[in-house]
């Protein structure tokens, strides 16, 4: 019988694919948010995954099992400047700088990630189905 | 005359453990489709099954009896993943070391439970061929 542990990889690909998407949605939402200065703009957020390792004593030889966000990276692009001296947030040239948000990638970033939540709940879906047919066993 | 459910049972036990150890891989490896320098790994199930003893015949028992101190044991409920639990070959690695192919992974998983159900049938149908002798009708 498959073990409970497939719910708990399955979970955790969920929870990691949605703090992916959160990052999608903050960063297309500020995509816009330009500053005069360029140090306090806004800057494009990407999760980094990393394999957690199961613990040693319970899963000696698995090796790699579940997924888990190990921070968010900042990505250090330089913003963009426009001229923009009606701007209120203009700084004295003139010069607004608008995030390093690339808007085609966020949303390539999206779709990815949207697939790979529809994969893990797939994979619930269809462990789930297959125990309760296994708890049905003979009848 | 009693019986021995093992030998009753046949080869589908063993398969049926394994087949629940494959979905757990397989979860992993989707979980892990974004995770950077992650290798995708599966179970030879082929090897898996004659290690639990499935290739002999039905008459031998298919548990592993420790019948002296110095076996080695085995974990509780006999693991089976360590020698047979590998490391896929990519067709197109990533650049940042991930090793899973999403589309081959799915079509694993459903092959995986697939089999897994056809497993689950054998076996219902070896409980029901048992519960027909038992109350003869």
């Amino acid at each position: 019988m498959p073990s409970f542990k497939v719910f708990d990889i399955a979970g955790s690909g969920l929870s990691a694919q949605s703090v992916r998407l959160n990052t999608v949605a903050s960063n297309l939402a500020n995509a816009d948010s330009v500053s005069g200065d360029p140090k306090s703009v806004y800057k494009a957020r990407h999760p980094v995954f990393e394999a957690v390792k199961a613990s040693l004593a319970a899963q000696p030889q698995d090796g790699n099992a579940a997924v888990r966000v190990r921070g968010i990276m900042e990505s250090d692009a330089a913003p963009t400047a426009r001229y923009e001296p009606g701007n209120p947030l203009a700084n004295p040239e003139g010069y607004v700088y608008a995030p390093n948000v690339n808007v085609v990638e966020e949303m390539v970033d999206m779709i990815s990630a949207s697939r790979a939540y529809q994969n893990n709940v797939e994979v619930m879906n269809t462990s789930k189905e297959l125990m309760l047919a296994t708890l049905k066993l003979g009848s | 005359m009693p019986i021995n459910l093992d030998a009753y049972l046949g080869v589908h036990a063993d398969a049926l453990k394994i087949r629940g150890q494959r979905t757990e891989v397989l979860a992993r490896n989707l979980a892990n489709a974004d995770t950077p320098g992650y290798q995708a790994r599966d179970i030879d199930f082929r090897a898996a099954l004659a290690a639990a003893g499935g290739v002999n015949d039905a008459q031998t028992p298919v548990a592993i009896n420790a019948t002296n101190a110095r076996h080695i044991a085995t974990a509780e409920g006999g693991e089976t993943s360590s020698p047979h639990l590998k490391y896929r070959v990519p067709l197109a690695p990533a650049l940042d070391g991930n090793t899973v192919d999403v589309q081959m992974e799915q079509a694993a998983f459903a092959e995986n439970s697939v089999r897994f159900q056809a497993t689950l049938s054998f076996l219902s149908a070896r409980f029901r061929g048992l519960l027909t002798a038992i109350t003869g009708q």
